[in-house]
């Protein structure tokens, strides 16, 4: 283990129960991610993606093994620790999640009032933080009133209100029109590059991953099958998961361009 | 109908329906706002202790649901009467307005408490994430998300519950609590006055409309400020 790692995970393992059976959801997860990374975990649905992410700012309790992010294990904070770490970490979701009976600005003031910050600071730290994400104009807006882009936006808004260490991202993009996705990502891109803001990236889409990540893990029915540069994993796919998701993809490309001159 | 109406409400029909109006009323305002406090009370409880709650706690819970499902299986009539010796220790006297309040909010508060935890159940479990993943206590997941969100479908329910407590408060009339229930079955079925039964019908018809309307209204407000 190096380290220069920012963010550790150890020999993780998570297993759900149902009445019938127990189904071993991750499986010995050892990763490491460098600060200021746009990191990618990628598998077909089911694989343990999501849940691996939520076991970082652990909204699912692994069983065993440890993460750490910095200096700190996050597996063996107490609950206040965790809530305190909570507020240093954004997530952002695939179906956006805003408070529906608050505004943008009632939205984006929430983890600040978590935080505990006083009004006037809450008040200039959302106009900061609107402007970064190109919503200013939208600031008493419900999200009723947004479209699908726009409250994404609003939502890596809300993630980053209170300047998180991490931001994690689970299938962000995946409810968004392509274009719109593009767009969402272009925004973690340049956040990521002011900021240095380290970014964990869940998706099923190899897009996403060729767009923006740098590093990415690919998951398998709950085990890392595969880890490395984005360069490294897209020319020479081991991965069954990764053979796949290549193959449509150039397929894809292929029909697309096909289409594209005509013939 | 306006002929019914001018035949029925004659000044002797006012007399008594007034005071009984006012009973009704007393009733189902302090019945309701004794719902609405201990309804919303136990209907957090019982959100925040389920199994997969922000505050698990199995037991309590069960035992808890169990109380309330028991005190919703009682008749109200059972209630009101079982009740009565605790509103004589209360109040001073087992009849009346005023005694009959402790019966009937018994009778409520399960019903309401069941309808606040449903309106809580419908908010999506990712808000309740999102509020998680940025470090929110529980108590203000609870009340900055959880009762927001699902404030136009609790409205909707304290309608529909407020409803609830005026048909109570009528039959509550039977065991000598007054008000239009008790117009209804001294005067109306007693002694035969047909008008009367007919004014106290028509004045509890009225009520329950504009608690209706009005819930429609205050939720249909908030839905329509929010861009739903």
């Amino acid at each position: 283990m190096s380290n220069n790692a920012f963010i550790r995970i150890e020999h993780l393992y998570k297993t759900f129960s149902t009445q019938k059976e127990q189904i071993e959801v991750l499986k010995d997860i050892n990763l490491e991610i460098e600060k200021g990374d746009i990191f990618g975990i990628v598998g077909f649905s089911g694989a343990g993606k999501s849940t691996l992410l939520r076991c970082i700012n652990r909204l699912e309790e692994p069983d065993s093994g440890s993460v750490f992010v910095g200096e700190q294990e996050i597996t063996a904070l107490a609950h206040d620790e965790l809530l305190a770490f909570r507020r240093k970490l954004g997530m952002i979701f695939q179906q956006f999640n805003l408070l529906d009976s608050r505004t943008v600005r009632g939205n984006v003031s929430f983890p600040l009032e978590v935080a505990r910050l006083n009004r006037a600071d809450i008040a200039r730290r959302v106009d900061e933080i609107l402007e970064l994400v190109d919503l200013s104009d939208r600031i008493s807006f419900f999200p009723g009133q947004l479209s699908g882009g726009q409250k994404q936006r609003v939502g890596i808004a809300r993630a980053l209100a209170n300047d998180p260490v991490v931001l994690l991202s689970d299938e962000a993009t995946s409810a968004l029109d392509p274009q719109i996705a593009l767009s969402v990502l272009d925004l973690l891109r340049s956040i990521n590059e002011k900021l240095g803001l380290t970014i964990i990236v869940v998706t099923h889409q190899l897009e996403v991953v060729k767009y923006a990540c740098r590093h990415i893990a690919v998951l398998e029915a709950g085990s890392i099958v595969e880890q490395g540069s984005v360069a490294q994993v897209l020319t020479n796919p081991t991965s069954d998961t990764m053979q796949v998701f290549v193959k449509v993809n150039s397929n894809l490309t292929a029909g697309a361009l096909t289409e594209g001159s005509g013939i | 109908m306006i002929e019914v109406i001018k035949k029925v409400f004659t000044l002797d029909t006012w007399k008594v329906i007034l005071p009984a109006i006012g009973d009704t009323l007393f009733m189902t305002v302090f019945t309701t706002v004794l719902m609405a406090i201990f309804g919303v009370l136990l209907g957090v409880a019982l959100f925040l202790t389920q199994r997969d709650g922000l505050r698990p706690l199995r037991v309590f819970n069960a035992v808890f649901g169990a109380i309330i499902n028991a005190l919703r299986s009682l008749p109200s009539m059972v209630i009101i009467i079982l009740t009565m010796p605790l509103a004589k220790l209360i109040v001073g006297k087992s009849w009346g307005p005023a005694a009959v309040i402790i019966a009937l909010t018994l009778t409520c508060v399960p019903m309401f408490a069941r309808m606040v935890e449903s309106s809580f159940l419908e908010v999506p479990r990712g808000k309740v994430e999102a509020a998680k993943s940025i470090g929110a206590r529980t108590w203000e997941i609870m009340f900055k998300v959880v009762l927001p969100e699902s404030l136009p479908s609790l409205i909707r329910n304290f309608t529909i519950a407020i409803i609830a407590v005026i048909s109570v408060t009528a039959l509550a009339g039977f065991f000598g609590a007054g008000g239009l229930g008790d117009v209804a079955v001294r005067f109306g079925w007693n002694r035969f006055l047909t008008h009367m039964m007919v004014a106290a019908v028509l004045v509890l018809i009225v009520i329950v409309e504009f608690v209706q309307i009005g819930g429609d209204i205050w939720a249909k407000h908030v839905v329509r400020k929010r861009h739903l």
